[in-house]
Protein backbone atom coordinates (compact mmCIF):
# COMPACT_ATOMS: atom_id res chain seq x y z
CA UNK A 1 0.00 0.00 0.00
CA UNK A 2 1.46 3.19 -1.12
CA UNK A 3 1.25 6.25 0.84
CA UNK A 4 -1.33 7.71 -0.87
CA UNK A 5 -3.45 5.63 -0.26
CA UNK A 6 -2.57 5.26 2.96
CA UNK A 7 -3.63 9.16 3.59
CA UNK A 8 -7.20 8.23 1.50
CA UNK A 9 -7.58 5.62 4.22
CA UNK A 10 -6.90 8.00 7.00
CA UNK A 11 -8.97 10.50 5.57
CA UNK A 12 -11.80 8.45 4.85
CA UNK A 13 -11.56 6.99 8.55
CA UNK A 14 -12.15 11.16 9.57
CA UNK A 15 -14.96 11.39 7.42
CA UNK A 16 -16.32 8.05 9.34
CA UNK A 17 -15.50 9.96 12.66
CA UNK A 18 -17.32 13.06 11.25
CA UNK A 19 -20.64 11.14 10.49
CA UNK A 20 -21.22 9.89 13.00
CA UNK A 21 -20.30 12.60 15.68
CA UNK A 22 -23.14 14.61 13.41
CA UNK A 23 -25.34 11.34 13.82
CA UNK A 24 -25.09 11.47 17.45
CA UNK A 25 -25.36 15.01 17.58
CA UNK A 26 -28.29 15.79 15.22
CA UNK A 27 -31.53 16.37 17.37
CA UNK A 28 -34.17 18.07 14.68
CA UNK A 29 -34.28 16.44 11.30
CA UNK A 30 -34.57 12.57 10.60
CA UNK A 31 -33.55 13.49 7.26
CA UNK A 32 -30.55 14.76 7.83
CA UNK A 33 -29.70 11.50 9.90
CA UNK A 34 -30.61 9.12 7.20
CA UNK A 35 -28.71 11.23 4.93
CA UNK A 36 -25.63 10.87 7.06
CA UNK A 37 -25.98 7.16 6.93
CA UNK A 38 -26.42 6.79 3.35
CA UNK A 39 -23.02 9.26 3.00
CA UNK A 40 -21.23 6.59 5.39
CA UNK A 41 -21.82 3.67 3.79
CA UNK A 42 -19.47 3.09 0.93
CA UNK A 43 -17.09 4.86 3.46
CA UNK A 44 -17.45 1.98 5.89
CA UNK A 45 -17.19 -0.68 2.87
CA UNK A 46 -14.14 0.79 1.72
CA UNK A 47 -12.38 1.11 5.29
CA UNK A 48 -13.22 -2.81 6.02
CA UNK A 49 -11.63 -2.82 2.83
CA UNK A 50 -14.74 -4.85 1.34
CA UNK A 51 -15.24 -2.59 -1.51
CA UNK B 1 -37.59 15.63 16.97
CA UNK B 2 -39.69 13.27 19.31
CA UNK B 3 -37.76 10.10 20.78
CA UNK B 4 -34.91 10.90 19.89
CA UNK B 5 -32.89 8.37 21.47
CA UNK B 6 -35.26 5.65 19.95
CA UNK B 7 -35.01 7.33 16.20
CA UNK B 8 -31.56 6.63 16.26
CA UNK B 9 -31.15 3.26 17.71
CA UNK B 10 -34.12 2.12 15.24
CA UNK B 11 -31.99 3.85 12.31
CA UNK B 12 -28.76 2.67 13.33
CA UNK B 13 -29.87 -1.17 13.38
CA UNK B 14 -31.78 -0.40 9.89
CA UNK B 15 -28.10 0.74 8.53
CA UNK B 16 -26.58 -1.71 10.14
CA UNK B 17 -28.60 -4.75 8.70
CA UNK B 18 -28.13 -3.01 4.71
CA UNK B 19 -24.56 -2.60 5.37
CA UNK B 20 -24.51 -6.77 6.77
CA UNK B 21 -26.91 -7.70 3.96
CA UNK B 22 -24.91 -5.90 1.36
CA UNK B 23 -20.93 -5.97 2.27
CA UNK B 24 -21.37 -10.10 3.96
CA UNK B 25 -21.62 -11.27 0.54
CA UNK B 26 -18.97 -8.97 -1.05
CA UNK B 27 -16.49 -10.11 1.50
CA UNK B 28 -17.07 -13.70 0.99
CA UNK B 29 -16.92 -13.43 -3.11
CA UNK B 30 -13.63 -11.47 -2.60
CA UNK B 31 -12.15 -14.02 0.10
CA UNK B 32 -13.65 -16.57 -2.29
CA UNK B 33 -10.96 -19.38 -3.12
CA UNK B 34 -11.45 -21.53 -5.93
CA UNK B 35 -9.67 -25.13 -6.11
CA UNK B 36 -8.05 -26.29 -8.92
CA UNK B 37 -6.39 -29.95 -9.20
CA UNK B 38 -3.63 -29.88 -11.49
CA UNK B 39 -3.13 -32.49 -13.56
CA UNK B 40 -0.78 -34.88 -14.65
CA UNK B 41 1.26 -32.53 -16.87
CA UNK B 42 1.61 -30.08 -14.11
CA UNK B 43 4.92 -30.43 -13.44
CA UNK B 44 5.99 -27.43 -10.75
CA UNK B 45 3.78 -23.94 -9.67
CA UNK B 46 5.62 -20.57 -8.73
CA UNK B 47 4.45 -17.16 -7.72
CA UNK B 48 4.88 -14.30 -10.51
CA UNK B 49 6.70 -12.76 -7.50
CA UNK B 50 9.78 -14.91 -9.09
CA UNK B 51 10.02 -12.11 -11.39
CA UNK B 52 9.20 -9.21 -9.45
CA UNK B 53 9.57 -9.26 -5.64
CA UNK B 54 7.28 -6.85 -5.10
CA UNK B 55 4.58 -8.12 -6.41
CA UNK B 56 5.10 -11.10 -2.92
CA UNK B 57 2.17 -10.86 -0.40
CA UNK B 58 0.16 -9.05 -2.21
CA UNK B 59 -3.39 -10.63 -4.48
CA UNK B 60 -1.64 -10.25 -7.56
CA UNK B 61 0.95 -12.66 -6.80
CA UNK B 62 -0.53 -14.93 -9.08
CA UNK B 63 0.04 -19.13 -9.33
CA UNK B 64 1.96 -20.05 -12.58
CA UNK B 65 1.53 -23.45 -13.79
CA UNK B 66 4.56 -25.42 -15.67
CA UNK B 67 3.75 -28.20 -17.68
CA UNK B 68 7.22 -29.86 -19.17
CA UNK B 69 7.02 -32.34 -21.75
CA UNK B 70 10.26 -34.75 -21.58
CA UNK B 71 11.37 -33.78 -25.08
CA UNK B 72 12.74 -30.51 -24.80
CA UNK B 73 11.05 -27.89 -27.77
CA UNK B 74 9.31 -24.73 -27.71
CA UNK B 75 7.76 -22.52 -24.61
CA UNK B 76 4.42 -20.90 -24.81
CA UNK B 77 2.85 -18.55 -22.13
CA UNK B 78 -1.07 -18.76 -21.80
CA UNK B 79 -2.67 -16.55 -19.90
CA UNK B 80 -6.53 -16.03 -19.12
CA UNK B 81 -8.26 -13.61 -16.80
CA UNK B 82 -5.88 -10.99 -18.22
CA UNK B 83 -10.04 -9.39 -18.01
CA UNK B 84 -11.98 -11.37 -15.39
CA UNK B 85 -15.40 -10.51 -16.69
CA UNK B 86 -14.23 -13.08 -19.65
CA UNK B 87 -13.92 -15.72 -17.55
CA UNK B 88 -13.70 -18.25 -20.66
CA UNK B 89 -9.84 -17.53 -21.18
CA UNK B 90 -10.02 -18.40 -17.23
CA UNK B 91 -11.63 -21.48 -18.05
CA UNK B 92 -10.13 -22.39 -21.15
CA UNK B 93 -6.43 -22.61 -19.11
CA UNK B 94 -8.29 -24.21 -16.67
CA UNK B 95 -8.89 -26.90 -19.33
CA UNK B 96 -4.99 -26.95 -19.51
CA UNK B 97 -4.23 -27.32 -15.96
CA UNK B 98 -6.50 -29.85 -15.94
CA UNK B 99 -5.96 -31.91 -18.43
CA UNK B 100 -2.85 -31.60 -21.04
CA UNK B 101 0.08 -33.32 -20.94
CA UNK B 102 2.73 -31.86 -22.44
CA UNK B 103 5.18 -34.02 -24.69
CA UNK B 104 7.85 -31.44 -26.49
CA UNK B 105 8.32 -27.80 -25.19
CA UNK B 106 6.95 -26.42 -21.87
CA UNK B 107 3.85 -24.84 -21.20
CA UNK B 108 3.47 -21.84 -18.61
CA UNK B 109 -0.56 -21.01 -17.89
CA UNK B 110 -1.15 -18.23 -15.80
CA UNK B 111 -5.23 -18.56 -15.10
CA UNK B 112 -5.78 -15.74 -13.26
CA UNK B 113 -3.67 -13.12 -14.85
CA UNK B 114 -5.64 -10.04 -12.96
CA UNK B 115 -6.39 -11.91 -9.88
CA UNK B 116 -7.47 -8.23 -8.30
CA UNK B 117 -9.94 -7.70 -11.24
CA UNK B 118 -11.40 -10.83 -9.84
CA UNK B 119 -12.61 -9.97 -6.85
CA UNK B 120 -14.14 -6.80 -7.92
CA UNK B 121 -17.67 -6.65 -8.75
CA UNK B 122 -19.65 -4.04 -11.45
CA UNK B 123 -22.99 -3.54 -9.47
CA UNK B 124 -23.85 -0.52 -11.51
CA UNK B 125 -24.37 -3.50 -14.38
CA UNK B 126 -26.15 -5.93 -12.12
CA UNK B 127 -23.12 -8.72 -12.34
CA UNK B 128 -23.74 -11.80 -10.67
CA UNK B 129 -21.19 -12.72 -8.19
CA UNK B 130 -20.59 -16.05 -9.04
CA UNK B 131 -21.88 -18.37 -11.86
CA UNK B 132 -21.79 -22.52 -11.97
CA UNK B 133 -20.56 -24.80 -14.57
CA UNK B 134 -22.20 -28.13 -13.67
CA UNK B 135 -20.12 -31.09 -14.01
CA UNK B 136 -20.98 -34.74 -12.88
CA UNK B 137 -19.78 -34.63 -9.30
CA UNK B 138 -21.83 -31.20 -8.76
CA UNK B 139 -21.33 -27.17 -10.15
CA UNK B 140 -17.95 -25.69 -9.69
CA UNK B 141 -18.53 -22.41 -8.80
CA UNK B 142 -16.21 -19.31 -10.35
CA UNK B 143 -15.97 -15.75 -8.73
CA UNK B 144 -17.39 -13.09 -11.62
CA UNK B 145 -15.00 -10.48 -11.84
CA UNK B 146 -14.48 -7.08 -14.01
CA UNK B 147 -12.49 -5.57 -16.39
CA UNK B 148 -10.24 -3.67 -13.81
CA UNK B 149 -8.12 -4.47 -10.70
CA UNK B 150 -10.15 -3.30 -7.56
CA UNK B 151 -9.28 -0.64 -6.15
CA UNK B 152 -8.79 -2.23 -2.89
CA UNK B 153 -5.19 -2.64 -4.51
CA UNK B 154 -4.51 -0.07 -6.28
CA UNK B 155 -5.61 3.39 -5.75
CA UNK B 156 -5.85 6.32 -6.17
CA UNK B 157 -6.78 6.43 -9.84
CA UNK B 158 -5.17 9.15 -12.11
CA UNK B 159 -6.93 11.66 -14.01
CA UNK B 160 -5.11 10.44 -17.19
CA UNK B 161 -3.12 7.29 -17.15
CA UNK B 162 0.13 8.26 -19.49
CA UNK B 163 1.55 4.78 -20.60
CA UNK B 164 4.93 4.01 -19.82
CA UNK B 165 7.24 4.14 -21.63
CA UNK B 166 5.13 5.48 -24.40
CA UNK B 167 3.47 8.67 -22.71
CA UNK B 168 0.74 7.70 -24.83
CA UNK B 169 -2.57 9.30 -22.68
CA UNK B 170 -5.02 6.10 -21.77
CA UNK B 171 -8.56 6.32 -20.00
CA UNK B 172 -7.72 6.70 -15.85
CA UNK B 173 -9.21 3.05 -15.39
CA UNK B 174 -6.75 1.82 -17.53
CA UNK B 175 -3.81 2.07 -14.67
CA UNK B 176 -6.15 -0.96 -12.97
CA UNK B 177 -6.40 -2.73 -16.72
CA UNK B 178 -3.85 -5.51 -17.65
CA UNK B 179 -4.36 -5.26 -21.12
CA UNK B 180 -3.18 -1.52 -21.07
CA UNK B 181 -0.15 -1.94 -18.61
CA UNK B 182 2.27 -3.28 -21.13
CA UNK B 183 4.92 -4.03 -21.03
CA UNK B 184 4.81 -2.43 -17.39
CA UNK B 185 7.50 -1.64 -14.86
CA UNK B 186 9.42 -3.13 -11.68
CA UNK B 187 8.40 -0.20 -9.80
CA UNK B 188 5.01 0.89 -11.67
CA UNK B 189 1.89 0.86 -9.90
CA UNK B 190 0.37 -2.45 -9.27
CA UNK B 191 -0.50 -3.79 -12.41
CA UNK B 192 2.19 -2.53 -14.85
CA UNK B 193 4.36 -4.74 -11.89
CA UNK B 194 1.97 -7.84 -12.83
CA UNK B 195 2.46 -7.24 -16.72
CA UNK B 196 6.15 -6.61 -16.29
CA UNK B 197 6.71 -10.03 -14.11
CA UNK B 198 5.25 -11.26 -17.02
CA UNK B 199 7.37 -9.92 -19.43
CA UNK B 200 10.28 -10.33 -17.29
CA UNK B 201 8.89 -14.79 -17.38
CA UNK B 202 8.99 -14.58 -21.20
CA UNK B 203 12.09 -13.14 -21.87
CA UNK B 204 14.19 -15.13 -19.31
CA UNK B 205 12.53 -18.58 -20.27
CA UNK B 206 12.86 -17.40 -23.98
CA UNK B 207 9.51 -17.74 -24.59
CA UNK B 208 8.57 -18.19 -28.42
CA UNK B 209 4.69 -17.85 -28.53
CA UNK B 210 2.07 -15.86 -25.70
CA UNK B 211 -1.43 -16.39 -25.92
CA UNK B 212 -3.75 -13.75 -24.19
CA UNK B 213 -7.50 -15.01 -24.03
CA UNK B 214 -10.16 -12.94 -24.29
CA UNK B 215 -14.26 -12.19 -24.96
CA UNK B 216 -15.87 -9.62 -26.71
CA UNK B 217 -18.76 -8.25 -27.53
CA UNK B 218 -21.09 -9.62 -30.27
CA UNK B 219 -21.51 -5.55 -31.42
CA UNK B 220 -17.89 -4.94 -31.29
CA UNK B 221 -15.99 -5.25 -34.80
CA UNK B 222 -12.51 -7.30 -33.12
CA UNK B 223 -14.30 -10.42 -31.89
CA UNK B 224 -14.17 -13.59 -33.07
CA UNK B 225 -10.93 -13.33 -34.53
CA UNK B 226 -6.77 -13.62 -33.53
CA UNK B 227 -5.64 -10.10 -33.00
CA UNK B 228 -1.44 -10.59 -34.01
CA UNK B 229 1.61 -7.79 -34.63
CA UNK B 230 3.56 -7.92 -37.87
CA UNK B 231 5.58 -10.88 -36.41
CA UNK B 232 2.82 -13.48 -35.73
CA UNK B 233 0.49 -12.31 -38.42
CA UNK B 234 1.27 -15.18 -40.49
CA UNK B 235 0.85 -18.04 -37.92
CA UNK B 236 -2.18 -16.32 -37.36
CA UNK B 237 -3.73 -16.41 -40.54
CA UNK B 238 -2.54 -19.98 -41.04
CA UNK B 239 -4.36 -21.11 -37.49
CA UNK B 240 -7.17 -19.00 -38.01
CA UNK B 241 -7.92 -20.20 -41.78
CA UNK B 242 -7.41 -24.19 -40.85
CA UNK B 243 -9.97 -23.59 -37.98
CA UNK B 244 -12.35 -22.04 -39.58
CA UNK B 245 -12.00 -24.80 -42.49
CA UNK B 246 -11.80 -27.87 -40.15
CA UNK B 247 -13.63 -26.87 -37.04
CA UNK B 248 -16.47 -24.98 -38.56
CA UNK B 249 -16.56 -21.88 -36.86
CA UNK B 250 -16.04 -18.26 -37.85
CA UNK B 251 -12.50 -16.81 -37.09
CA UNK B 252 -10.45 -13.70 -38.59
CA UNK B 253 -7.01 -12.17 -37.71
CA UNK B 254 -7.05 -8.44 -36.75
CA UNK B 255 -4.01 -6.49 -36.95
CA UNK B 256 -2.56 -5.25 -34.29
CA UNK B 257 -1.91 -1.68 -34.51
CA UNK B 258 0.69 -0.19 -33.59
CA UNK B 259 -0.63 3.50 -32.66
CA UNK B 260 -2.40 1.76 -29.61
CA UNK B 261 -0.34 1.16 -26.79
CA UNK B 262 -0.41 -0.66 -23.77
CA UNK B 263 -1.53 -3.86 -25.17
CA UNK B 264 -0.71 -7.38 -24.72
CA UNK B 265 -0.67 -8.44 -28.32
CA UNK B 266 1.21 -5.25 -29.48
CA UNK B 267 4.00 -4.58 -26.12
CA UNK B 268 4.83 -7.97 -26.39
CA UNK B 269 6.17 -8.44 -29.64
CA UNK B 270 7.63 -5.07 -28.90
CA UNK B 271 9.46 -5.68 -25.87
CA UNK B 272 10.17 -9.39 -26.47
CA UNK B 273 11.27 -11.70 -28.72
CA UNK B 274 8.11 -13.40 -28.07
CA UNK B 275 5.09 -14.00 -30.39
CA UNK B 276 1.92 -12.47 -28.92
CA UNK B 277 -1.49 -13.58 -30.05
CA UNK B 278 -4.49 -12.58 -28.47
CA UNK B 279 -7.72 -14.43 -28.68
CA UNK B 280 -11.15 -12.96 -28.79
CA UNK B 281 -14.77 -15.13 -28.60
CA UNK B 282 -17.96 -13.40 -28.45
CA UNK B 283 -19.27 -13.19 -25.07
CA UNK B 284 -23.05 -11.94 -25.26
CA UNK B 285 -23.05 -11.00 -21.77
CA UNK B 286 -20.85 -7.93 -22.40
CA UNK B 287 -22.98 -6.40 -24.76
CA UNK B 288 -25.03 -3.71 -23.55
CA UNK B 289 -28.25 -4.13 -25.10
CA UNK B 290 -29.40 -7.22 -23.64
CA UNK B 291 -31.87 -8.47 -20.78
CA UNK B 292 -30.56 -9.02 -17.13
CA UNK B 293 -26.98 -9.92 -16.37
CA UNK B 294 -27.13 -13.50 -15.42
CA UNK B 295 -25.22 -16.33 -14.77
CA UNK B 296 -27.19 -18.09 -17.38
CA UNK B 297 -26.80 -15.55 -20.08
CA UNK B 298 -23.16 -16.03 -18.93
CA UNK B 299 -23.23 -19.62 -19.73
CA UNK B 300 -25.65 -20.03 -22.82
CA UNK B 301 -25.31 -16.70 -24.50
CA UNK B 302 -29.16 -16.90 -25.27
CA UNK B 303 -30.38 -13.03 -25.43
CA UNK B 304 -33.26 -11.95 -26.98
CA UNK B 305 -32.57 -8.81 -28.01
CA UNK B 306 -29.20 -9.57 -29.37
CA UNK B 307 -30.91 -12.16 -31.62
CA UNK B 308 -33.45 -8.94 -32.87
CA UNK B 309 -30.39 -6.88 -33.69
CA UNK B 310 -28.77 -9.96 -35.39
CA UNK B 311 -32.00 -10.14 -37.46
CA UNK B 312 -31.49 -6.64 -37.94
CA UNK B 313 -27.58 -7.16 -38.91
CA UNK B 314 -26.01 -5.13 -36.40
CA UNK B 315 -24.10 -8.01 -34.64
CA UNK B 316 -20.48 -8.85 -36.23
CA UNK B 317 -20.80 -12.51 -35.80
CA UNK B 318 -23.56 -14.96 -36.50
CA UNK B 319 -25.86 -15.03 -33.77
CA UNK B 320 -29.15 -16.94 -33.52
CA UNK B 321 -31.43 -18.63 -30.92
CA UNK B 322 -28.38 -21.16 -29.63
CA UNK B 323 -26.77 -18.30 -28.66
CA UNK B 324 -22.77 -18.27 -28.00
CA UNK B 325 -22.53 -20.66 -24.58
CA UNK B 326 -19.51 -21.07 -22.94
CA UNK B 327 -18.86 -24.43 -24.44
CA UNK B 328 -17.89 -22.78 -27.73
CA UNK B 329 -15.81 -19.85 -26.41
CA UNK B 330 -13.51 -22.15 -24.57
CA UNK B 331 -13.81 -24.37 -27.20
CA UNK B 332 -12.74 -21.94 -29.90
CA UNK B 333 -9.56 -20.45 -27.31
CA UNK B 334 -8.43 -24.41 -26.99
CA UNK B 335 -8.70 -25.03 -30.50
CA UNK B 336 -7.57 -21.63 -31.98
CA UNK B 337 -4.24 -22.06 -28.98
CA UNK B 338 -3.62 -25.99 -29.81
CA UNK B 339 -3.56 -24.41 -33.77
CA UNK B 340 -0.86 -21.57 -33.29
CA UNK B 341 0.93 -24.28 -31.56
CA UNK B 342 0.93 -26.45 -34.38
CA UNK B 343 1.44 -24.05 -37.21
CA UNK B 344 4.68 -22.57 -35.37
CA UNK B 345 5.64 -26.26 -34.41
CA UNK B 346 5.63 -26.87 -38.50
CA UNK B 347 7.50 -23.72 -39.18
CA UNK B 348 10.30 -24.31 -36.31
CA UNK B 349 10.42 -27.93 -35.51
CA UNK B 350 13.67 -27.68 -33.55
CA UNK B 351 11.50 -25.44 -31.07
CA UNK B 352 7.89 -27.34 -31.54
CA UNK B 353 5.83 -27.93 -28.96
CA UNK B 354 3.23 -30.63 -28.34
CA UNK B 355 0.78 -31.57 -26.41
CA UNK B 356 -2.00 -33.89 -25.85
CA UNK B 357 -5.26 -34.63 -23.47
CA UNK B 358 -6.62 -31.00 -24.19
CA UNK B 359 -10.22 -31.19 -25.90
CA UNK B 360 -11.03 -28.95 -29.01
CA UNK B 361 -14.09 -26.95 -29.50
CA UNK B 362 -15.95 -30.09 -31.52
CA UNK B 363 -15.43 -32.57 -28.10
CA UNK B 364 -16.07 -29.43 -25.74
CA UNK B 365 -19.39 -28.18 -27.54
CA UNK B 366 -20.44 -31.88 -27.29
CA UNK B 367 -19.40 -33.14 -23.71
CA UNK B 368 -19.63 -29.66 -22.08
CA UNK B 369 -16.99 -27.42 -20.42
CA UNK B 370 -17.58 -29.06 -16.99
CA UNK B 371 -17.04 -32.48 -18.29
CA UNK B 372 -13.55 -31.74 -18.06
CA UNK B 373 -13.02 -30.53 -14.89
CA UNK B 374 -11.91 -32.86 -11.69
CA UNK B 375 -13.75 -33.53 -8.46
CA UNK B 376 -11.25 -31.53 -5.76
CA UNK B 377 -12.49 -33.33 -3.05
CA UNK B 378 -11.05 -37.15 -4.73
CA UNK B 379 -7.98 -35.19 -5.52
CA UNK B 380 -4.57 -35.90 -3.87
CA UNK B 381 -4.31 -32.41 -1.45
CA UNK B 382 -0.52 -31.91 -2.52
CA UNK B 383 -2.40 -31.62 -6.49
CA UNK B 384 -4.63 -28.68 -5.19
CA UNK B 385 -4.67 -25.08 -5.81
CA UNK B 386 -6.87 -22.10 -5.44
CA UNK B 387 -7.20 -19.45 -7.32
Amino acid sequence: MNIVMILYYLITAYLVFILGWNFVREKKSVSNLILGLLVLAPLILRLLRVK
Amino acid sequence: MKNERMVKIVLGLVFAAFLLAGGLPLRKHRHYQMPVVAGPGVTRVFRLSEMVPSLKGSVADVDVFVLEGKEPGGKALIMGGTHANEPAGIITALLMIENAVVEKGTLYIIPVFNASAGRNTKPGDGYPLYFDIPTSWGAKRFRMGNRDASPLEQWPDPDVYIHYPDKQLLSYLDVRNTNRTWPGRPDGPLMERVTFAAMELMRKEKVSIAVDMHGAETMFPVTNCIVAPEKSAKIATIASMTVKAMEGFDNHVEPSPANFRGLSHREIGDYSDTWPFLLEAPIPFLDQPTGPKTPKLMLDGKDPFLLSLSRKKKLFVPYDENGWSMEKRAGQHTSVTLEIFRQYSKKYPESAIRLSGVPRYADIVKNGVGFYFHDPAKADLKFIYYE
